[in-house]
C-alpha cells in the first residue's frame, strides 16, 4: 500500500509541476524566453486566493476565479513593463530581467503579507476516499489536481491545434517575421501567451497550497524551478512533453523522499535533469534541431 | 496614379547604407522586377515596403497613402503580401494550416474560398494538404509560400527570389504561375537574381547596383541591352 500511496502523491505533485511547466513551455515556445518569474506568479495566485477566502470571506469558486484573473493581469503587466522593451535585446538581458522580476514579486509579497507562513485551507472540502478497507487513503485534492492537469493539457492541445489564435501562436513560435507577414500581431500574441501561462500559474498555486498548506513569499520559487526542470526533461516548447516531464518529476521526487531520504530528494530531482541533458539534450518529446546546411 | 510609388528611399542596417535614394513605381496590373547582383539592396527594398524594416528617409505610397511606419502585420489588410526570401513557410504546420495563416486577417468563409482557389492553382498543395510544410520539396515549398501569400487576396504581391535553389524546370513552372497570377489581376513586384527569367515575364524593370537604381525601362528592351547582358545575363 505504501507504494500506491507514494505513487498517488507523486502523480498529484507531478500534476502541479505539469501545470506550471505548461505555462513555462508555452511562454518559451512563443516568446523564446525563460520567464524565471513564472514560479512567483504561483505564489501571488496562492495569496490572492488566501486573501479572498480568509480575509474577505468569499466563496471558494470566486476566490479561485479572482486568483486566476489577478495572475492573468499580473502576467500581462509584467510582460508589457519588463519584457516587451527588451524584445530586440540579447537573451541574457531578458533572463536577468526575469530573475529581477522574480525577486521583485517575492519582496512585494513580503511587504504586503509579511514573512510569517500563512496556513492555506484546501479549496477542496470533501472527505478522503478509502480503499482496501482503509489501507489506502486518497485525498480528494489529489484527484482534483490530476484531473485539472489532464483537462488543462487537453484544452491547450486543442487550443493550439484547432483555433485560429492557437495556430497563430504556433506560427509565431516558428518564425515571428513570417507570422507578421501573415497579418499576425506578434506583440498581442506574446501578451496572450503570458496571460494564459500566468492564469495556469494561479491554478497551480491554488492546487499546490491546497496540498502543501504553507504559504510564504518564497513558496513559488522552488516549484517554479522544478517545473522548469520538468519542461526541459519533457522537451521545452512541447505541450505533452511538459505534462509528461512534470508528472515524472513529481513521482521521482516523492519516491526519492520515501525510499532514499527527504534531504536528498531535491538533489536527485536536479540530478535527473543533468543526466537527461547529457543523454537527450532535446528532452523526451522535444524536437531535435538539425543544423541546416 | 501609380499603385506603389517609392521616392528617394534610404535604408540603413546600423551604419551600413544599404538602399541609397531608390525611387521606382509600380502601376496596377503590371509585373515589375528589380534585378541586380547579390547585395544590391533588392531584398532590403522589399522588406522595407513590407514594413519589416524602417527607412531612414524617403516615402512609400500605396494607393496614395503612406506606408512608412505602418507595422508589418497591418500590410496584408492594406492589400500587400510579401512572399519572403527563403520562403519561410511554417515547417511544423501542415500545408493547410500554412494556408490558413495566410488568410489570418480574413473571415472563415473567405479563407475557405481562397483555399479552394489556391488548390486549383497549385494542385500539388491539395495532394499534400495534411503534410507538414517542412517535408515538402523545395519547389513545393515555394508553391506553398506563394499560395500562402495569395490567401490574403493581395492587390500587390511581392516575391523575393522565388527561383532560389530550384531546378531549372521548376523555375520555369514557378514563373509560369507568376504570369498566370498576374493575368488573373494581381499586380506583381518581383525581385530576382535570375535576371533573364525575370525580364522575360516582366513589363518593366529596374536594375539595382550597390543600393542605387542604375538603369530602368521596358523589360524587353533591357533584356537586349548590351550592358545588362554583360553584367547580369552572362553574355
Amino acid at each position: 500500500m505504501g507504494f500506491l500511496t507514494n505513487l498517488i502523491n507523486g502523480v498529484s505533485l507531478g500534476s502541479v509541476y505539469a501545470i506550471i511547466a505548461l505555462g513555462y513551455t508555452m511562454v518559451y515556445g512563443i516568446a523564446k524566453m525563460l520567464n524565471f518569474a513564472h514560479g512567483d506568479v504561483i505564489m501571488v495566485g496562492g495569496y490572492i486566493c488566501f486573501v479572498c477566502m480568509n480575509n474577505l470571506g468569499l466563496p471558494v469558486a470566486v476566490a479561485i476565479l479572482l486568483s486566476i484573473v489577478g495572475c492573468t493581469c499580473l502576467g500581462m503587466v509584467v510582460e508589457r513593463a519588463a519584457y516587451k522593451p527588451l524584445r530586440e535585446a540579447p537573451s541574457l538581458a531578458v533572463l536577468i530581467t526575469a530573475i529581477g522580476v522574480s525577486y521583485f514579486l517575492q519582496n512585494s509579497a513580503l511587504l504586503i503579507w509579511g514573512a510569517d507562513p500563512k496556513v492555506f485551507k484546501s479549496v477542496v472540502d470533501l472527505p478522503s476516499l478509502k480503499f482496501f478497507e482503509g489501507q489506502l487513503v486518497v485525498g480528494p485534492i489529489n484527484i482534483v489536481t490530476a484531473l485539472t492537469c489532464v483537462l488543462i493539457m487537453v484544452s491547450l492541445t486543442l487550443f493550439t491545434s484547432r483555433t485560429k489564435m492557437g495556430k497563430a501562436m504556433r506560427a509565431c513560435s516558428e518564425d515571428k517575421g513570417a507570422a507578421q507577414l501573415m497579418g499576425i500581431n506578434v506583440n498581442t500574441t506574446i501578451s496572450m501567451v503570458f496571460a494564459i501561462g500566468s492564469g495556469l500559474a494561479a491554478i497551480a498555486g491554488v492546487l499546490l497550497c491546497s496540498t502543501y498548506p504553507t504559504l510564504m513569499p518564497t513558496t513559488g520559487s522552488l516549484p517554479g524551478i522544478k517545473a522548469f526542470t520538468a519542461a526541459v526533461i519533457g522537451g521545452i516548447g512541447s505541450i505533452p512533453g511538459a505534462a509528461l516531464g512534470g508528472v515524472l518529476l513529481g513521482i521521482i521526487e516523492i519516491f526519492a523522499k520515501a525510499y532514499i531520504g527527504t534531504q536528498l530528494a531535491d538533489a536527485i530531482v536536479f540530478g535527473v535533469l543533468i543526466v537527461m541533458l547529457l543523454i537527450r539534450p532535446a528532452g523526451l518529446l522535444g524536437k531535435e534541431i538539425h543544423e541546416k546546411v | 496614379m501609380s499603385m506603389l510609388k517609392i521616392t528617394d528611399l534610404n535604408v540603413y542596417y546600423g551604419s551600413i547604407h544599404a538602399v541609397k535614394g531608390v525611387s521606382f513605381e509600380v502601376e496596377e496590373g503590371e509585373i515589375v522586377t528589380l534585378i541586380g547582383a547579390n547585395g544590391a539592396g533588392k531584398s532590403t527594398t522589399l522588406n522595407t515596403v513590407a514594413g519589416l524594416l524602417r527607412p531612414r528617409s524617403g516615402s512609400i505610397e500605396f494607393e496614395g497613402k503612406s506606408l512608412v511606419g505602418v507595422p508589418a502585420h497591418k500590410m496584408v489588410s492594406r492589400g500587400i503580401a510579401l512572399c519572403p526570401e527563403g520562403r519561410r513557410i511554417f515547417q511544423d504546420m501542415t500545408v493547410r494550416e500554412n494556408l490558413e495563416m495566410g488568410a489570418f486577417t480574413r473571415t472563415e468563409e473567405e479563407s475557405l474560398e481562397m483555399r479552394k482557389r489556391v488548390y486549383e492553382s497549385f494542385p500539388r498543395l491539395k495532394e499534400r494538404r495534411t503534410q507538414a510544410g517542412g517535408t515538402l520539396s523545395g519547389g513545393e515549398q515555394q508553391m506553398l509560400a506563394m499560395g500562402r501569400a495569395l490567401m490574403s487576396k493581395p492587390k500587390l504581391m511581392m516575391l523575393d527570389e522565388p527561383s532560389m535553389g530550384l531546378a531549372p524546370i521548376l523555375v520555369q513552372e514557378i514563373f509560369d504561375i507568376i504570369k498566370e497570377l498576374n493575368a488573373q489581376g494581381t499586380t506583381i513586384l518581383l525581385v530576382e537574381q535570375n535576371a533573364s527569367m525575370a525580364l522575360s515575364i516582366a513589363n518593366r524593370a529596374y536594375v539595382l547596383e550597390t543600393g542605387r537604381v542604375s538603369m530602368s525601362g521596358d523589360a524587353n528592351e533591357l533584356l537586349h541591352d548590351e550592358r545588362v547582358r554583360k553584367a547580369y545575363l552572362g553574355g
